[in-house]
This record gives C-alpha cells, structure tokens and sequence, in this order.
C-alpha cells in the first residue's frame, strides 16, 4: 500500500503544486506552508500592521507581543533556557555573518577556525572571507567513505589553536547524521566556540541545544515550514556575550549622540532595522502546527518515504549515491548520463528536484562531481509523489541510454 | 528578414506541438548534428562561465558575419546550442543586435529553457555571445 501523509491537506502550496502537474521534492531547499501560517501572516497584516519594540500604542504592542511570543516558542522549541538566548536574523546566512563578524576581534593571526568537507556555502563563506581578514587558518575536516565526519582526523586536526569549530549537523547533499557529540567535545576540550549549522537538521525531529552543548545553533525558518526571510541563531549566554556589534541602527541601541552610542545586548542588540515581524509572527504558527503533530508519527512517516526512496535508487542499474544518506534526502549520480541532461528531462515531467552542485561547491569537487541530483522529503510528501518520480526517471534514462 | 534555411527547418520540426518526448529526442537529434569543437577549442578562454554544464563558444567574424561554433558535455543542452546557431550563424553584427532570441525560443515551445532560474547554461550562451559581437562589432 502507498504511503499516505496523514498532514498533506495541510499544506495548500503541495496540493496547488500536485494540481499544476508538480511533484515537489525540493523540500531541502524550502519547503511548503501549512494553511496555519498562511492565517497568521494575513492576519497580522490584515489585522492592522505596526512596528515592533517602538511605540506605545495598542497596534505596536500588539504586534511586540506577538513577535516576542515567537521567540518563546522558538526556544522552547530549541528547548533554549530563555527566550533572550534567541535572536532573529533575516537568514541563517545572515547568522553566520552576523558570528563571523561577532567573533573577529576575539581572533588573532595563525588561529584556526575548523569546518568540515560538506558544509554549505553559508557555513563556510563567512569564516573563509573572516580567515583572509584576519590572517588565520581555515582548517577542512575531512570525511569518509560514508560521508561521515571522519573523527579520527578530526581528532588530530582539532588543537590548541582551534578557536571556532563550526560544523553541520545534517548535510544538505549527503543526508546523514553527524556525530556532533564526539567532534564538539573535541573542539570544548581545547576552549574553541562550538557553532553548528541546524538548517537542516532542525527540521528533522526535535533537537536539544542543551543537550548538544553548542555555543551556537544557527537554522532558518523556511525549510522549517515558517516564512522565508527569517533566521535564527541561538547561543548559550556566556558565548553571546562575547559577539560585538556588527549591524547598526534602529532599536538595537540603548544611547545614541552623536559622535558615539550604547549597544544593547542580546537579543535585540543583534537586530537592527526593522525586523521581518510578520515572518517572525507566522513562523511562531507554524512551530504551534508543528507541536500540535505527533511527532512519534511524523518520523515514522519520513523514515518510511526515505527508505522507499533508497529502495527505488538501490533497485536501478548505474545509480550511485552520495554518501550513506540515512534521512530526509538523497543525491545521486547514474553512470554515463551527464547531471543536466536527467535535470532538464525530469523537469519536462514535471518533478521537481535540486539539481546541481548544491551550494557545496568544494564537497561536489572533493567528490569528482561537477553536480548531482537531489531529491528531498518534507513530511506532507506521499508515496505517490516518490512513485511519479521513479516513472519519470525510469523513463528520462530510456531516452538518454 | 528571411530565415536562414536551418532555422527555417528547426521551426518546422520542433513549431509544432510536441510531447516532451519527442521534444527531447528531436533536441538529442539536433545535438548530434553539432560540429564537435577541437581539443584546443575545448579551452578556457573559450569556457563560458555561468553554466552547471561544461559549454565552450567560438565565434568568427568573416565577410561583416558571425559564424559561431559550440560545444557542450550535456546532450539535450547541445541541441540547444544547435538551435541557436542555426537561428545567428551567418547574420551581421546590426542583424545579431537585433534578433529576439527569447522569440525564437519562444516560437521552437522552448521559452521555458531561457528562464532566469535556469542554469543550463542557454542564458549564459547568449550572454557570452553578446559580450564577443559587441567587443567586434562593426557598422
């Protein structure tokens, strides 16, 4: 029997897209709104619109109210110890900028920031460019045949002069668990900030930034079901402390003259401008959705499409995945059929998938690939939506072989 | 403007309305018939860049006309690459500046493939092919 999601219905976007003659399974690139998030976003604007954390009247205070009970739920999400500890950025780009540039006067010349092979773009450009700015040594752990996180290596490579070690704890190209717990006590025991790249990991079960132990967990809202235009970076108090300033104006600032001001601190003195207060709002829905779900059953049901999905792709000559991929997604290669070729063809049958390199440029390259095809679940996708792929695969690699 | 023959024959094979089979097999067709470049053409100063797919472009301004040549490792994106060069091979610098190529694609049912999120590549050809004519172009 094909597999049912119980929570499609929620979705509108998936069933308009199922009705245009698109099979979405993109869901690591974003994912779709359910209906709840779509009510609060027009209900904060259509309920009448105001800024927040500045003015006394009932619109603003009720619009602060709202925006910061967001923050609440997302820390209980995180299962953060306050709400303080969470600040709102406009990406998960943005919140490794924001460290990067946090960070830079606590690192001096021939110190090391430590990544891994797999990181996406946004986890690796700011510290690259912070690297070169500082004159410090950007060290690349290494993986393995598995696309695990080689720890042995990473045991060897982490030292004295780490001083951020900043990793993902879900590849976005290689779909597997990282094991964070063994490589962030290494980067602890030698006194380094521990960073990790949530983007996708968050929106696979619930995860504990308590239990992890990492200074910082950045993710953002629109793989997570929320709106686009929101980010969110955690951090453990004393680590927040150490950032400094980095974006400047609006209410981030406690006193201002002229020749010099005062900057409040976290959160607020990370969010300067006007923040996406109705991104901010309706992703605070889209967590009550979310928690209202069973999640024992989500799970299963994800597990049971990526299994479906690696039995589909293990049963066809000449596939070869990337990695070990053991949730949410799968990248693969076929032998002698060049990546944009199966793109374009799958694309005319109307399955939508990433193809390309990713925004993992470097990890593509470590592999001897210059792209790969990508196919992602969210937890509204069917059985139907795998089994419409594999027939559209099935029948681009009759046309192309 | 008259059609140049090639055009002329594209149009009659891919203007009528096709199932993106056949429309995938007629662009294989197409890709085959491409002239393969040489080795040395297959260089990186004639790589252009902006595309996921390896695409070279050789352009040769003889006569006051443009002859252009290419190449790529993506079969269906080589049928593409045919398709353009059918439409711009033998037109002059005034005729290339004026030519609406997102028409031409439009009139093949291939608009799709000259989207901006698209990164096969086509746009980046086209790009490329502006930044040569103009650099040689001649009143």
């Amino acid at each position: 029997m094909s597999l049912i999601s119980p929570w499609r219905t929620d979705f509108p976007g998936i069933l308009a897209l199922d009705a245009e003659g698109q099979t979405y399974l993109d869901s690591a690139a974003t994912a779709q709104k359910p209906q709840a998030m779509l009510d609060a976003l027009l209900g904060y604007y259509a309920g009448g619109a105001a800024n927040v954390h500045r003015a006394q009247h009932l619109p603003g205070e009720r619009a602060t109210r709202a925006f910061e009970s967001s923050r609440d739920k997302v820390a209980r999400w995180l299962n953060a110890a306050e709400p303080s500890q969470i600040v709102f950025t406009r990406s998960a780009t943005e919140a490794f900028n924001l460290l990067a540039y946090g960070l830079e006067h606590e690192l001096q010349a021939g110190e090391q920031i430590v990544i891994s092979a797999l990181e996406h773009h946004a986890n690796l450009l700011p510290w690259q460019q912070l690297a070169q700015r500082r004159h410090l040594e950007l060290v690349v752990l290494p993986l393995d045949e598995s696309g695990l996180i080689d720890l042995e290596q990473a045991a060897g490579l982490i030292g004295p002069r780490t001083r951020v070690l900043a990793l993902s704890q879900l590849s976005n190209v290689l779909g597997c668990w990282q094991p964070l717990t063994e490589l962030l006590a290494l980067g602890k025991a030698q006194g380094a900030l521990t960073v990790v790249d949530g983007a996708q990991g968050v929106v696979h079960g619930r995860h504990d930034v308590e239990t992890l132990g990492c200074d910082f967990y950045v993710c953002s809202s629109h793989k997570l079901y929320g709106p686009d235009g929101v980010g969110l970076l955690y951090g453990r108090k004393p680590a927040l402390q150490r950032l400094r300033h980095w974006q400047f104006g609006g209410e981030m600032v406690r006193v201002a003259d002229y020749q010099g001001a005062e900057f409040r601190a976290a959160p607020l003195g990370f969010e300067a401008g006007t923040p996406p207060i109705a991104g901010v709002i309706a992703l605070g829905a889209s967590l009550d959705y979310l928690a209202a779900l069973d999640a024992a059953a989500v799970a299963a049901h994800e597990a049971a499409l990526h299994a479906q999905l690696l039995t589909g792709l293990r049963a066809r000559t000449g596939i070869r995945l990337l990695g070990a991929p053991t949730v949410a997604l799968a990248s693969f290669v076929v032998e002698g059929v060049h990546n944009a070729d199966l793109a374009h063809l799958l694309t005319e049958q109307g399955i939508a998938v990433r193809a390309g390199h990713h925004c993992a440029m470097p990890l593509l390259k470590r592999l001897g690939l210059a792209g790969a095809i990508r196919v992602s679940l969210g937890l509204y996708n069917d059985g139907a939506d795998l089994e419409r792929f594999f027939a559209a695969l099935d029948q681009a690699l009759e046309l192309l072989r | 403007m008259n059609l140049p023959a090639g055009a002329e024959q594209a149009l009659a094979a891919f203007g009528q309305c096709l199932g993106w089979e056949q429309r995938a097999r007629l662009l294989m067709q197409w890709g085959e018939r491409l002239p393969a470049l040489s080795d040395e053409e297959r260089c990186e100063a004639n790589r252009v860049h902006g595309c996921e797919s390896q695409v070279w472009l050789v352009a040769e301004h003889r006569d006051r006309c443009w002859q252009f040549r290419a190449g790529s490792d993506a079969r269906l994106l080589r049928g593409l690459l045919a398709l353009l060069l059918a439409r711009v091979n033998g037109l002059t610098g005034a005729e290339l500046a004026t030519i609406d190529l997102d028409d031409w694609f439009g009139q093949l049912g291939l608009a799709r493939q000259l989207s901006p999120s698209r990164s096969n590549g086509l746009n980046a050809v086209l790009q490329r092919m502006r930044e040569l004519t103009r650099d040689a172009w001649i009143p």
